[in-house]
């Protein structure tokens, strides 16, 4: 019976033996290990990314526009043929809040582009007319001053909450906060400035955002088109996440019954962030798999070069295998020594791979600007499956050199 | 004295397509504990086969083996592995050192099968490695040793794991008449201490230098008898 550190010796004495090719063995698993690490890491990455920045729009959020949803996907025209651009209105911001159960915030917006200036400065940022609600149904938060409350939206006052990105181009070197900035022919003054949100997940930058009460912008700044009291979007926060769909379906519901339409031939569109982050995540996941799958095939061909050169060794050495036999060494001793060979070359092969490809995913995520993401499960997966690798192609060479005919094999030159 | 090998009615048949070769055809005997014994016989008469038989790497097709008490036919592939490391000190022809091994790490081999704990079995090979005259050439390697050193190690290795029986298939036949002398002068001593010895050779000096000779012929035993005390003599001095 052979200890096992009797055993471990004989299999690094024989790996050392022949470094050259034993690096060179390793080498099909190092780079197989490290391209699976760096591409899963590269996709999860990608995927925490996605599902952050589409988060960042806001939680248990539904979000009502005018126009008909296009077939198949959550892509819709936001002025579609099937309904007109003014479709939605106050009034119906008004009843989801009353008639809709487990709402937290209805809020309605009206959005407009226009020039904004300040101190020789111009800037053409998103315009937002917004109820004080807005904040908390886009999990908004203030960086510095406040925000304009319901009574200032009331009356219309001509006063604006910067983006971050806006109050960074326009008050370069001065606290917004107090500072006047003039757009669409009037004077306004600035109250407050966002807390920053990134981009979000469709590449758009958040920050590029100015709000304003929501009186203001349909009087000031949209003009007079449509009717007087629609809006361009209507904001619904549900309580909780496991709420949100049937949210989604009472909405949908009630606008119907308001706007006459029948399901199918609505005049708006109730998005569900959810349900697009979960869609955008199952996107990145597939890539993930893809990206894992593809390099997978180079860890197997890295075990295709440990059973070649373990099959080369054994045939080398099939006299020191008879010598050993004659000795007394059983067939599970041959067959420990020469598996624990293949397995210590695939799982040395496997930590320096996991190495290097740690090392990689940190260069690549830097470089696409994306999150770094390894998990211990991810790390401790790849040297289990370095370690497959060798138990599976080294079995068949460490089984042919324990079933050896040691009179055969002591005759071989 | 009592018995250490008893052979009865021993077979080794090879089937090479349509013909059989009767390698070992009905071959008895015993030897006794102690005994030192040598077996001659032209090339191809099945003495190898006998001696590979006896040492456990290789099953009769048909016969009785009992070797030290154990019944070798009975014996599972790995009872049989343990019984060549306990058993049976191999010495062949070609050394067949491992030449990546020291002479030491060589002679340790057949106690790292019998599990025997690092310490002790590097002390025991030292000794044995002294014992043969080895004692400076340790850390050498195997390439770094003349032809009679090498089978001097081997003789060591053979005796690592204190087996009863000493097996030795052609020992001199890769050595020059001087060394081969010193080899068989170190198996008359080891005998002498107790070691049972059987050695198949060509020559015939080495053959009277045993106590008893077998000759063998197209696998059977045409002849078994002791040797005269003065011929044992002059094969060493
Ligand atoms: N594996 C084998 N397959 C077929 N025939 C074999 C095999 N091994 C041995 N033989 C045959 O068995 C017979 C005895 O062989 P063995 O090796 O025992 O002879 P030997 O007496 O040792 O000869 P030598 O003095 O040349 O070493 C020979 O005819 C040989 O051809
Ligand atoms: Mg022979």
């Amino acid at each position: 019976m052979m200890r096992t550190s009797d055993l471990i010796a004989s299999a690094a004495r024989a790996l050392r033996s022949n470094p050259l090719r034993s690096a060179l063995t390793a080498l099909g698993v190092i780079i197989g290990v490290a391209s699976v690490v760096a591409m899963v890491a590269l996709g999860s990455g990608a995927q925490a990314q996605v599902e952050r920045s589409i988060a960042s729009l806001g939680s248990n959020l539904l979000i009502v526009v005018p126009g008909a949803q296009r077939s198949g996907g959550g892509v819709r025209a936001q002025a579609g043929a099937g309904g007109g651009w003014d479709a939605l209105t106050l009034g119906d911001a008004e009843a989801i809040a009353a008639q809709v159960e487990n709402v937290a915030v209805v809020a309605p917006s009206q959005r407009a582009r226009t020039q904004v200036i300040a101190g020789g400065l111009n800037w053409n940022p998103q315009v937002e007319g917004v109820t004080p609600a807005y904040l908390e149904a886009r999990d908004w938060r203030i960086a510095q001053g406040r925000m304009f409350d319901e009574t200032e939206e009331r009356q219309a006052r001509r006063v604006i909450v910067l983006g971050a990105t806006v109050a960074n181009e326009l008050f370069p070197n001065v606290d917004p906060v107090g500072q006047t900035a003039r757009m669409a022919g009037g004077a306004y003054e600035v109250i407050g400035v966002l807390e920053s949100k990134g981009q979000s997940g469709f590449g758009m930058d958040q920050d590029d955002i100015v709000l304003a009460p929501l009186t203001t912008v349909k009087r000031r700044v949209s003009g007079r088109r449509g009717r007087g009291d629609s809006v361009s979007q209507i904001s619904v926060k549900a309580v909780n996440e496991g709420v949100l769909s049937a949210v989604q379906q009472d909405v949908e519901t009630l606008l119907r019954q308001r706007h006459r339409t029948r399901e199918g031939e609505d005049d708006f569109t109730v998005q569900n962030l959810s349900s697009i982050t979960q869609t955008a995540a199952q996107t990145t996941q597939v890539f993930t798999y893809l990206l894992g799958g593809i390099s997978a095939v180079s860890l197997l061909v890295g075990g295709i070069g440990i059973m070649n050169i373990m099959l080369v060794s054994v045939t080398e050495r099939t006299r020191e295998i008879g010598l050993r036999k004659a000795l007394g060494a059983r067939q599970s001793d041959i067959l420990h020594q020469f598996g624990l060979e293949a397995v210590t070359l695939s799982v040395a092969g496997g930590i320096i791979g996991l190495t290097i490809g740690v090392a990689g995913a940190w260069l690549m995520t830097s470089l696409f600007n994306l999150p770094l993401v390894i998990s211990p499960l991810n790390a401790g997966m790849a040297i289990a499956f370095s370690g497959a690798v060798g138990v599976v192609f080294g079995a068949y060479p460490a089984w042919r050199a324990a079933r050896l005919d040691p009179i055969e094999a002591l005759r071989r030159e | 004295m009592a018995l250490l090998v008893d052979a009865r009615g021993l077979v080794k048949l090879y089937r090479m397509g349509e013909e059989t070769v009767h390698a070992l055809d009905g071959v008895s005997f015993t030897i006794a504990r102690g005994d030192y014994c040598a077996i001659v016989g032209p090339s191809g008469s099945g003495k190898s086969t006998m001696m590979n038989i006896i040492g456990g790497l290789d099953t009769p097709t048909e016969g009785k083996l009992v070797i030290d008490g154990a019944d070798i036919g009975a014996m599972s592939d790995a009872e049989l592995a343990q019984f060549r490391n306990r058993a049976i000190g191999f010495i062949f022809q070609s050394f067949n050192l491992l030449p990546r091994l020291t002479a030491l790490e060589n002679v340790e081999l057949p106690m790292i099968y019998g599990g025997v704990e690092p310490k002790a079995r590097r002390e025991r090979a030292a000794a044995l490695l002294q014992r043969v005259g080895l004692g400076e050439r340790m850390g050498h390697r195997p390439t770094q040793l003349s032809g009679g050193q090498q089978q001097r190690v081997a003789i060591a290795r053979a005796l690592a794991g204190k087996p009863p029986l000493l097996l030795a298939d052609e020992p001199t036949g890769a050595l020059d008449t001087t060394t081969g002398a010193e080899i068989m002068a170190l198996f008359d001593e080891l005998n002498r201490e107790g070691v049972t010895i059987i050695v198949v050779t060509h020559d015939h000096e080495v053959a009277a230098a045993a106590r008893r000779t077998i000759e063998m012929r197209d696998g059977r035993i045409v002849s078994d008898r002791l040797n005269e005390r003065s011929a044992r003599h002059d094969a060493h001095v």
